[in-house]
């Protein structure tokens, strides 16, 4: 016996996308964190912005992966809701932030660990298909929203 | 500039944490939880258990858990499925402490928890998990 309450339908995306734009996310870190470059973490920072505030699609990995890896690739195209990929870039995004404005202000401890955390969580996306961003979606709901 | 070390050490301590996750996702946990109503969820408990799955609408893997425990509660008469949407139900997810979805509660006839998986569980550890019930 079943009983199931109602979901809206949402608005959906090819789902290998966001592992994909993880990948790059996690080389772009990478560089960031060797170098400590503000150009590379300014640049990441830019492109977290545009996947969480204007949309996944208008976002350059999600622009690569359609134009040059999902033609690529057979099969039926999985789709998931585009919401919690989205929070999670605006997760990445406040990390990105911080890291940014770390190295502005030549606090190099705050710029390491918050690019660490976000690269921690890209290589989980990357490697595990595990999105913690979207994992700390209902604890943020739980916190800030009464019931 | 940060070391290469400090990036291997991530991405080892990333690895690591990602097999954790692996491991012990969807795995269900016996516990003894709260007495839940049949008010609070909405619908009268099972007639033997109730296997109550907290959801959020833009969650993927609930979808998969939702496939797999009804189609396993589907064969029993005795057991009710029920699905929640967390999001306009905090009240219960405070109550029961549910941090992430998809997590699924195990009720029993009383409408005590006995047991719980966070993440989709596996179809065997289903039918198990109701059998012991």
């Amino acid at each position: 016996m079943t009983q199931t309450s109602n979901t809206a339908a949402p608005q959906t995306i090819d789902a290998r996308g966001p592992r994909f734009s993880a990948s790059i996310t996690l080389l772009v870190l990478s560089i960031a964190l060797l170098t400590n470059s503000i150009y590379v973490i300014g640049f990441q920072l830019l492109v977290f912005g545009i996947a969480a505030f204007i949309g996944l699609k208008k976002s350059p990995y999600g622009i690569i992966y359609r134009k040059v890896i999902q033609p690529r690739l057979a099969g039926p195209v999985p789709l998931e809701d585009q919401r919690p990929p989205r929070f999670a870039q605006l997760v990445g995004f406040i990390f990105a932030l911080v890291a940014f404005v770390g190295l502005l202000t030549d606090a190099i401890a705050v710029f390491t660990i918050a690019t660490s955390f976000a690269l921690v969580a890209a290589f989980l996306n990357s490697a595990f298909g595990y999105c913690l961003g979207c994992k700390m979606y209902l604890i943020l709901v739980r916190i800030f929203k009464r019931a | 500039m940060n070391s290469p070390l400090l990036l291997l050490m991530l991405l080892a301590l990333a690895t690591g944490i990602g097999f954790r996750i692996r491991a012990t996702s969807g795995r269900i946990k016996e516990k003894k939880g709260l007495q839940i109503s049949a008010a609070e969820i909405g619908t009268a408990l099972g007639v033997r258990a109730t296997v109550v799955q907290f959801s959020t609408t833009f969650c993927s893997a609930c979808r998969a858990a939702k496939s797999l425990i009804s189609d396993v509660v589907s064969k029993r008469d005795d057991v009710k499925y029920v699905e929640i949407d967390a999001e306009s139900n905090l009240e219960l997810v405070r109550k029961l402490n549910i941090k992430s979805t998809p997590t699924t509660i195990f009720i029993d006839k009383a409408g005590f928890e006995i047991a719980r998986a966070v993440g989709a569980p596996k179809r065997d550890q289903v039918t198990a998990a109701i059998n012991r019930l």
